[in-house]
């Protein structure tokens, strides 16, 4: 895999508009100023700088990732958003209003116009599905007929209308989300936040919860904010995405964006495993770093852009006259746009010869596609 | 047996379970904020106050650690001011209750601790009151740990009630020492430790079966 040579190509894409823009941060449902948030030396633990230099804003009515490693700062931050916890220094803005600066009985009021989902649900054991539900809405004060029916209409909206007299422990992991949901929508919040909310489910259960979220943001027009360590989860359902590393905000923007053009490390080891960019384990062991004779160049193809993947592989033999062959591939639709990669087989010549590679480089050179040789395959 | 002693034993009962159903009520008053408040008042905590936490914790032991029958007659002047007399069933609930507090909050503390700290956090993200998170969330959640609680409790009160024969408090403790082995009638204390551990029996398998009904967790596996 040494003989590696890369050829970015191609003229930028549109350049992304980050949300940490002036225009962004006026139509903002939630604000980080200037945040940082240390944790402090604890019987003999030793103190932690969880948030440092955060500054963006999440728009309203958007559905926004945030996405890090465990560590990165995620639950700090999101628990900055509803006052559960305060930062060291800056302001945290939701709805106009700085949380922040609130405590007591305004903080606690301010709560309410917030709702949180957890991994593992959090639901009350001794309550059934319907009076989970209605915890929120009885703290806050609600009359009993109020809460029943508010109650009825937020299981019909998460499609459990059926459970309504079931207890947690009768309930599937999924159907606990969806209380859990229901339960954070009671208030009629204007911001969802989702601390890690399908990371306990499977793959089928996490998608159905997904969807129910994306309809919530559409009918509801609920800003919901998406903490995960899963790039999948943000692919499905986030429009904007922010990635934390140790602290730090080291990206963030349009989906699309960050996924056609990942700068940070993190965020190429976070497409990386989205998309699968490693190359199958037969092949991998069979590559070598020199040219044999009658063998093939092996080529990865990255695809970042709309539709660039649909005949590249047709034109690419037909145009150059070459067997190409396809090795591996795998090609996501992200926000509209094409990310994935394939690795392409080149015939070389029986002396040896690396022209068609040459040549095969220099045509992809056209489009906007990033190519590199890995090496070689008998 | 004659029909005196059987009423002996009748009479006795009634005194028995005068002094434990009242000493576990109050012990229960008392006991159950006093449990909740150690266990949410530790640094960081609902209701943070380390120092009051700690302070609280150490007089709990020390009466924990003290023996009954030491804290009964230590008492004596105190049990005089409350009730008036120091002698008799009404007086010795007072060493009853002080005895059966700390035991109760130790108890009310575990199993209030039992309870899945993410649920505080929950109910916290959606503005509950620390007051509203202890009566709609600590206690409903903790319920079947605190019921099986009070049901010890009200088991050791028997034993304890057992001793206040030392000081005039009558029940069937001070029946079986006065009959069983003063008068040295076998028959009599056989009698008494029959009826109390019918007594023990039927409460534990009370505070069973109401535990598994306030259980969800388990009844409806």
């Amino acid at each position: 895999m040494n003989a590696h040579q890369s050829l970015a190509i191609g003229e930028p894409l549109e350049t992304f508009e980050a949300i940490s823009s002036a225009a962004a941060k006026a139509n903002a449902m939630v604000r980080f100023e200037a945040i940082s948030k240390t944790y402090p030396a604890y019987r003999g633990k030793p103190g932690v700088n969880a948030l440092q230099d955060i500054d963006f804003a999440i728009p309203r009515g958007s559905i926004t990732g945030v996405i890090g490693r465990s560590g990165a700062g995620k639950s700090s931050l999101v628990r900055l958003i509803n006052g559960l916890e305060k930062p060291s220094t800056g302001r945290v803005i939701v709805d106009d209003r700085e949380i922040s600066a609130l405590a007591g009985r305004e903080l606690r009021l301010a709560q309410r116009s917030i709702g949180m989902i957890f991994q593992h649900f959090n639901l009350l054991s001794s309550r059934t599905a319907a009076d989970n539900i209605a915890l929120p809405l009885e703290i806050a004060g609600w009359a009993r007929a109020d809460i029943k029916a508010r109650v009825a209409e937020l299981l019909a909206l998460v499609g459990i209308a059926d459970k309504h007299d079931r207890y947690p422990s009768e309930l599937s992991g999924g159907q606990k989300q969806r209380v859990g949901i229901a339960r954070a929508l009671a208030t009629r919040p204007s911001v969802l936040l989702s601390d890690e909310a399908t990371s306990a489910l499977d793959p089928q259960t996490t998608r159905a919860i997904l969807d129910l979220l994306a309809n919530i943001n559409r009918e509801l027009g609920v800003t919901i904010v998406l903490i995960t360590h899963e790039m999948s989860v943000v692919r499905q359902l986030a429009k904007d995405v922010v990635v934390l590393d140790a602290g730090h905000v080291v990206e963030s923007g349009h989906v699309a964006d960050i996924f056609t053009h990942p700068k940070h490390p993190i965020t190429q080891s976070f497409l990386a495993e989205a998309i699968g960019d490693s190359l199958p384990v037969s092949l991998q062991s069979r590559i070598v770093a020199e040219p044999p004779a009658g063998g093939q160049a092996v080529i990865r193809v990255q695809v970042r852009g709309a539709g660039a993947g649909d005949t590249l592989v047709a034109r690419l033999a037909r145009e150059l006259g070459l067997d190409v062959a396809l090795l591996s591939a795998r090609i996501d639709e992200i926000g509209g746009q094409h990310v994935g990669s394939l690795v392409l087989g080149i015939p070389l010549g029986t002396s040896g010869g690396d022209d068609a590679v040459t040549r095969t480089l220099a045509w992809l050179s056209q489009y906007q596609v990033l190519a590199e040789r890995l090496g070689y395959v008998a | 047996m004659s029909p005196e002693l059987i009423n002996l034993i009748v009479q006795a009962t009634g005194e028995s379970l005068y002094m434990v159903g009242i000493a576990a009520l109050l012990g229960t008053s008392f006991g159950l904020p006093l449990g909740v408040f150690l266990a949410t008042s530790r640094k960081g905590e609902l209701f943070s106050a380390p120092a009051v936490n700690r302070v609280l914790g150490i007089v709990v032991n020390a009466t924990r650690s003290t023996p009954f029958i030491i804290l009964v007659v230590a008492i004596i002047p105190f049990t005089r001011l409350i009730a008036g007399t120091s002698i008799g069933s009404t007086a010795a609930i007072v060493p009853l209750v002080i005895a059966s507090t700390p035991f109760i909050a130790r108890l009310v503390e575990a199993a209030i601790r039992e309870v899945d700290g993410g649920l505080i956090e929950t109910a916290s993200s959606f503005g509950a009151s620390p007051m509203q998170i202890v009566l709609k969330v600590l206690i409903p959640e903790a319920l079947p740990g605190l019921v099986l609680a009070l049901t010890l409790a009200v088991v050791s009160l028997l034993g304890y009630s057992a001793m206040v024969g030392a000081v005039g408090g009558g029940g069937l403790g001070d029946l079986g020492i006065r009959y069983g082995y003063q008068r040295f009638m076998p028959e009599m204390m056989l009698a008494v430790v029959v009826v109390l551990i019918a007594l023990v029996q039927l409460v534990q398998s009370a505070g069973d079966y109401l535990a598994r009904r306030v259980n969800r967790r388990l009844r409806h596996r």
